[in-house]
């Protein structure tokens, strides 16, 4: 299973780097996110800085949307279905190496906001420990969320505007963990966000399993 | 059983004015050509006659409440509602996980039915409780835990049925469907239990209490309200399957028509005998 995601997972982001569609789309978007949001609100810098957690983790889910639809277009030409099918991959080894070539693009565009928060928003960074692991689990929570729905949708006509209706509401609970945990890391008390991140934890766990268990289904039944 | 295609398929290709046959052409095949049976019209009755017991309890014979006044009738509905809100989520998951098994068609309409019932009482559910808001807190609207994730529920079953209305294969929507009916429970207790605490961080829960000592005829009451608004529900719920059941029936006829009439159109009349 392990080497069949290491194969998929290589073939999206090998997809992703030559079509440079995240390089040059998705993350220029992403950052107009936070642009747009310092146009909303106030520009005074102390609202920016009091809502960044908040707001950081919104245009995160934002930019994922695309970076999840874009892995789940990868398989939807060329009949790349019927040759996964066809493959002899393991199916939970397709989906645990979707999930996690969508991770690694998530990873990057979320250093990317990141940056753009500490220099648009003036956030201090603080509280590294509990970012750096509420991110990762919440970035693993929307990727393996994420490539389950991608494949619910995947081939149809609707994708991409089916695709935030059914994945928004299933992620508010990631969206929640995450900001609170970021929240009590740069407010200084990390004690506060260390349960919120055994939250995304969980999530990350759980539909990971989700995942890998339905995806076959998933393959087979379309 | 009545093969209806042969007569059909003499007239074809002019299949326009056999549309209306349809219901009876589904009849014939062993299934009912409308979705009414004695069964059902005794639980309308029964139901709208514990509709009208409802009315009676709720705004005539039960007292007002001592704090929120006439209001409190509205928790004859609005409870209820909310608790067939979930059980038409539980059926709809439970219907999903047996269409995983077995993939008969009538589990698969099962969960259909059921969601687009449970969204019904999301929206009577949302509905009273906005309007029982509105004297109680003096707002439609709050940030309170349960009101967010009955939202969230809500956008939950929209987003499942707007999946179950694609125009794709059948067989391909009802993997897809089923997936994400599958996963409707777990991701409202998800959402339910994350948003509670949310807010339990932030502000106490702002909902009144229940006052678990309801008495007398305002316990008669409610009670009365669990019985019509589960008729009602039970009776929405057979008549839309029965519904889905029909659609289900004539989408396989309208194919099996139509291979009739290629086969026709190709010359091969002895060929015309639709596959049971």
């Amino acid at each position: 299973m392990w080497r069949d995601a290491a194969l998929v997972a290589g073939r999206d982001l090998r997809v992703e780097l030559r079509s440079r569609v995240t390089t040059n789309q998705v993350a220029p978007f992403s950052l107009l996110v936070l642009v747009l949001f310092a146009f909303a609100l106030d520009p005074d810098r102390q609202l920016l800085e009091r809502l960044a957690s908040g707001l950081y983790w919104t245009a995160v889910l934002f930019a994922a949307l695309l970076a999840i639809s874009r892995s789940a277009a990868i398989d939807e030409t060329d009949g790349v279905r019927d040759a996964l099918r066809l493959s002899g991959l393991d199916p939970a080894g397709v989906f645990v190496g979707k999930a996690a070539a969508v991770a690694v693009v998530l990873l990057a565009l979320e250093l990317l906001l990141g940056v753009g928060v500490v220099v648009l928003y003036g956030v201090e960074l603080a509280g590294a420990g509990l970012v750096v692991v509420a991110g990762l689990a919440a970035t693993v929570a929307v990727a393996a969320t994420g490539t389950l729905y991608g494949a619910l949708v995947s081939g149809l006509r609707v994708r991409e505007t089916l695709l935030p209706l059914l994945l928004l509401p299933v992620l508010a609970p990631v969206l929640i963990g995450a900001t609170r945990a970021f929240e009590a890391a740069l407010a200084g008390v990390p004690a506060d966000g260390w349960p919120w991140c055994g939250l995304l934890a969980g999530l990350a766990v759980l539909y990971a399993v989700a995942g890998a268990l339905a995806y076959g289904t998933l393959l087979e039944g379309s | 059983m009545t093969s209806p295609t042969s007569t059909t398929v003499t007239g074809a290709p002019g299949a326009d004015g056999r549309a209306a046959d349809t219901p009876r052409a589904v009849a014939g095949r062993g299934a009912p050509g409308h979705t009414g049976s004695r069964a059902s019209r005794v639980l309308g009755i029964l139901a709208l006659g514990s509709i009208a017991l409802l009315v009676l309890y709720g705004l005539v014979w039960s007292p007002a409440d001592a704090e929120m006044a006439d209001s409190v009738r509205l928790m004859y509905i609005h409870v209820p509602a909310a608790s067939f809100m979930y059980a038409g989520c539980f059926i709809t998951t439970i219907a999903s996980a047996m269409w995983l098994r077995r993939r008969t068609p009538g589990w698969d309409a099962l969960a259909g039915a059921s969601a687009e019932v449970a969204l019904v009482f999301t929206a009577i559910t949302l509905g009273t409780g906005s309007l029982w808001g509105r004297p109680t807190w003096g707002t439609y609207w709050t940030w309170d835990a349960r009101l967010t994730s009955t939202a969230l529920l809500a956008t939950l079953l929209v987003g499942y049925l707007a999946l179950r209305r694609l125009d794709v294969d059948p067989t391909a929507r009802s993997t897809r469907a089923a997936v994400l009916g599958l996963l409707l429970v777990p991701n409202v207790i998800i959402v339910n239990r994350s948003v509670e605490w949310w807010r339990s961080l932030h502000q106490r829960s702002t909902l009144v209490k229940l006052d678990p000592t309801i008495e007398g005829q305002m316990l008669v009451a409610l009670m009365v309200g669990f019985l019509a608004i589960g008729l009602v529900f039970t009776w929405l719920l057979v008549h839309r399957f029965r519904v889905a059941w029909l659609e289900y029936q004539s989408e396989r006829l309208d194919l099996d028509l139509a291979l009739a009439e290629r086969r026709a159109e190709a010359g091969h009349p002895t060929d015309v005998e639709a596959p049971a």
